[in-house]
C-alpha cells in the first residue's frame, strides 16, 4: 500500500512538473563573457515579476553568442562589439536583425598595484601593445619588462581595443591571449610588471587602475561610471543585444525591462554605465 | 563463425571505422584551407592574426609549443613514474602497494581544470619566483603540471607490464645468486621494456592531447617561443580558445581544423614509431 502511495505520489510530481513546463516559456541569451554576469542579474530580477518565464543566460564570447543567433540556438545575442559584415549577411538570411544598445562599458586599464605609474596617454598605450614600447622606465616607471595581457581573439573586448586603441594595427608578437578576464586579473594581481584591459564591472582592490589621457595636453581621466557618463573616459563601447525576427511576447518584455529604469540601475549595480 | 564471434569481430572493426570517419572528418573540413593555401607558410609561419583583415593563419608556434611542452611533461614524468611503477611492482610491501595504486587512480580521476587552477595560483607564481621570469605563465610551468598528469597512465602502465613478467624469471635469476638489485634492474625491467615503452608513449599522447590546462598556465602568446620559460600556446589550446568563434565555414574555421588534423597526424605518427619499436624489439 505504501509502495503505491510513493509510486502515485511520484507520478503526481511527475505529472505537476509536466504541466509547468508546458506554460514556461525560455528565453536563451547566449555571447559576451563581459556581459555575462549583467545578462544573469538582469534575468533574475525579470524572473521574478514574470515567473512563467524562464532567462538563460550563458557566456562564450561575443563571437560565440552569435553564431548561436544565427544557428537559432539563442533567442538574444549579447555582444560587446558591432556585429561584422559577414555575421549581419548570414543573420538577415533568417530574418530582421535587431541591435539594441542595453548599457556602456569603460574599458579600464589595469596594473599592479605597486607600479609607480599612474597615467598613461592613449598614444603610449598604443605603442605599448603594439610593442614599440617594451620597458616601463620608458613611461616614468621602473627598469622593467612590460607584460602584455589581452583578451583572446574570441573576444568582443579584444576587437574593440584593436581597433580603438590600436587603430587596427597588431597586437605586439609578445602579447599573452588570456582565456577569460579573470585570468587577466589574476596574473595582474601576482605580477609586477604586467598591464592589461578589463571591463570596468571587473575591477578588483588587488589591480590598480590607470589614468588615461587622450593626448598629451588633456588631463588624466580614471575609468568610472561618471566619468564616461559625461565622455571624458574616450575608451568606452556599447554593448549590444542582437535580436533575429520580430521581437515581441515574453522577449518584448525582457528587452523593455532591461531599458527600463529598474534594468538600468542594475546595469549600473553591476559597474556598468547605463543608456540613460 | 558462431555468431558471438562475428560480433566480436564487427566491434573490433567499428573501432577502426570509428577513428577512419573522425579522420575524414577532420580531412574534409581542412581540405578547403589547404586548397587555397599556396606555400608552405601555415608550417613555416608564425603569424596568426584570425581578426586582422586580411587575416593570417601560420601555425609553427603553436606546434613548436605542443613539442616542447609534451617534451618537458615526459622528461620529468617518465623518470618519476617508471621509478615509482617499479617500487609498486617490486620493492614495496604489499599492502602499502595497493593502497597506492588506488592513490594513483585516484589523480587520474581528478579533473584537468583543477590542475589548471592549482598552476595558475600555486605553480606559476612558484616558477616566476624560483626563475625570476616576468611571468610565470610559461610552457615550463605548463610541462611540469602536465609531468604531474601523465603520471597516473605511466605508473598503472609500466606497474602492469612489470607485475606480467614471469616469475620464474626471478627465480631463475636468484638461483645464479643475483642480487633483488640486480635481479630487478637487469632481468625484471628489460622483460618489461615493451611494455614500459608503451606506457610512456601514451603519456606522450595524454600530454600532446591535454587542453585545459595548457590553455590555462602556458601563457597564450601566439608565436614561435625562444625557449620553454616563455608563454606560448599549444595547439590544443589555439583550438579551445577560437573554434566557437570562428564563423562556420569560414577562413577560420578550416584553418582551425587543419591545426587540428595536425595535431592528428603527429599522435599518429607517435603511435606508430612506438608499434615500429615495440614490433622491433621483439624480433631482435
Amino acid at each position: 500500500m505504501k509502495k503505491i502511495m510513493l509510486l502515485a505520489l511520484a507520478l503526481l510530481v511527475v505529472l505537476a512538473t509536466v504541466g509547468c513546463q508546458r506554460e514556461t516559456t525560455v528565453i536563451d541569451i547566449n555571447g559576451s563573457d563581459t556581459m555575462v554576469n549583467l545578462g544573469a542579474a538582469l534575468a533574475e530580477e525579470f524572473m521574478k515579476a514574470n515567473r512563467n518565464i524562464e532567462v538563460v543566460v550563458s557566456g562564450g564570447g561575443s563571437g560565440t553568442g552569435i553564431a548561436a543567433l544565427i544557428d537559432g540556438v539563442a533567442d538574444i545575442a549579447q555582444s560587446s562589439r558591432d556585429i561584422r559584415d559577414s555575421e549581419r549577411t548570414q543573420a538577415q538570411t533568417r530574418g530582421t536583425l535587431h541591435e539594441v544598445i542595453v548599457a556602456w562599458d569603460a574599458l579600464a586599464i589595469a596594473v599592479h598595484p605597486t607600479n609607480p605609474v599612474k597615467e598613461l596617454t592613449l598614444a603610449q598605450l598604443a605603442a605599448i601593445y603594439k610593442g614599440e614600447i617594451v620597458n616601463w622606465n620608458e613611461v616614468g616607471g621602473n627598469n622593467g619588462p612590460i607584460v602584455l595581457l589581452s583578451r583572446d581573439t574570441t573576444s568582443g573586448t579584444h576587437v574593440f581595443f584593436k581597433d580603438f586603441v590600436l587603430d587596427g594595427a597588431e597586437f605586439a608578437p609578445a602579447t599573452m591571449m588570456m582565456p577569460s578576464t579573470e585570468a587577466i586579473v589574476q596574473e595582474l594581481a601576482q605580477n609586477a610588471n604586467a598591464i592589461g584591459y578589463i571591463g570596468l564591472g571587473f575591477v578588483r582592490p588587488a589591480v590598480a587602475i590607470l589614468g588615461i589621457k587622450a593626448d598629451d595636453a588633456s588631463p588624466a581621466v580614471v575609468a568610472s561610471v561618471e566619468a564616461v557618463f559625461d565622455r571624458t573616459y574616450s575608451l568606452a563601447r556599447p554593448l549590444f543585444f542582437y535580436i533575429i525576427g520580430d521581437i515581441t511576447g515574453d522577449l518584448k518584455a525582457f528587452v523593455d525591462f532591461v531599458v527600463t529604469t529598474a534594468g538600468q540601475q542594475i546595469v549600473r549595480d553591476l559597474g556598468f554605465v547605463p543608456i540613460h | 563463425m558462431p555468431y558471438q564471434q562475428r560480433l566480436v569481430t564487427i566491434a573490433g572493426y567499428t573501432v577502426l571505422l570509428l577513428t577512419a570517419a573522425i579522420f575524414l572528418f577532420l580531412a574534409s573540413q581542412a581540405w578547403p584551407f589547404f586548397s587555397q593555401q599556396v606555400d608552405l607558410s601555415f608550417f613555416t609561419g608564425d603569424r596568426w592574426l584570425p581578426v586582422s583583415s586580411p587575416p593570417s593563419f601560420q601555425i609553427k608556434g603553436f606546434m613548436v609549443s605542443s613539442f616542447m611542452i609534451t617534451a618537458m611533461a615526459i622528461v620529468v614524468g617518465c623518470p618519476i613514474g617508471i621509478l615509482s611503477a617499479v617500487s609498486l611492482a617490486e620493492l614495496l610491501p604489499r599492502r602499502i602497494s595497493v593502497l597506492l595504486r588506488s592513490v594513483f587512480e585516484m589523480t587520474a580521476g581528478i579533473p584537468s581544470v583543477v590542475f589548471g587552477f592549482l598552476g595558475l595560483t600555486v605553480i606559476a607564481p612558484f616558477v616566476a619566483r624560483t626563475f625570476n621570469l616576468n611571468t610565470g605563465l610559461t610552457g615550463f610551468t605548463a610541462g611540469l603540471v602536465l609531468s604531474v598528469m601523465v603520471l597516473p597512465t605511466l605508473v598503472s602502465l609500466a606497474d602492469e607490464a612489470l607485475r606480467a613478467v614471469p616469475r620464474e624469471y626471478a627465480e631463475a635469476s636468484y638461483a645464479l645468486g643475483a642480487t633483488r638489485w640486480q635481479t630487478i634492474w637487469r632481468v625484471i625491467v628489460p622483460a618489461a621494456r615493451s611494455g614500459i615503452i608503451a606506457a610512456v608513449l601514451l603519456a606522450v599522447g595524454r600530454a600532446i592531447g591535454e587542453t585545459m590546462t595548457v590553455l590555462m598556465v602556458a601563457g597564450g602568446r601566439l608565436t614561435t617561443p625562444g625557449s620553454i620559460f616563455e608563454p606560448m600556446r599549444p595547439i590544443t589550446a589555439l583550438i579551445a580558445a577560437e573554434v566557437t568563434n570562428a564563423a562556420r565555414h569560414g577562413e577560420q574555421y578550416h584553418a582551425l581544423f587543419a591545426a587540428g588534423l595536425m595535431l592528428f597526424a603527429i599522435t599518429f605518427a607517435v603511435n606508430a614509431i612506438a608499434a615500429a619499436v615495440i614490433v622491433g624489439k621483439k624480433e631482435a
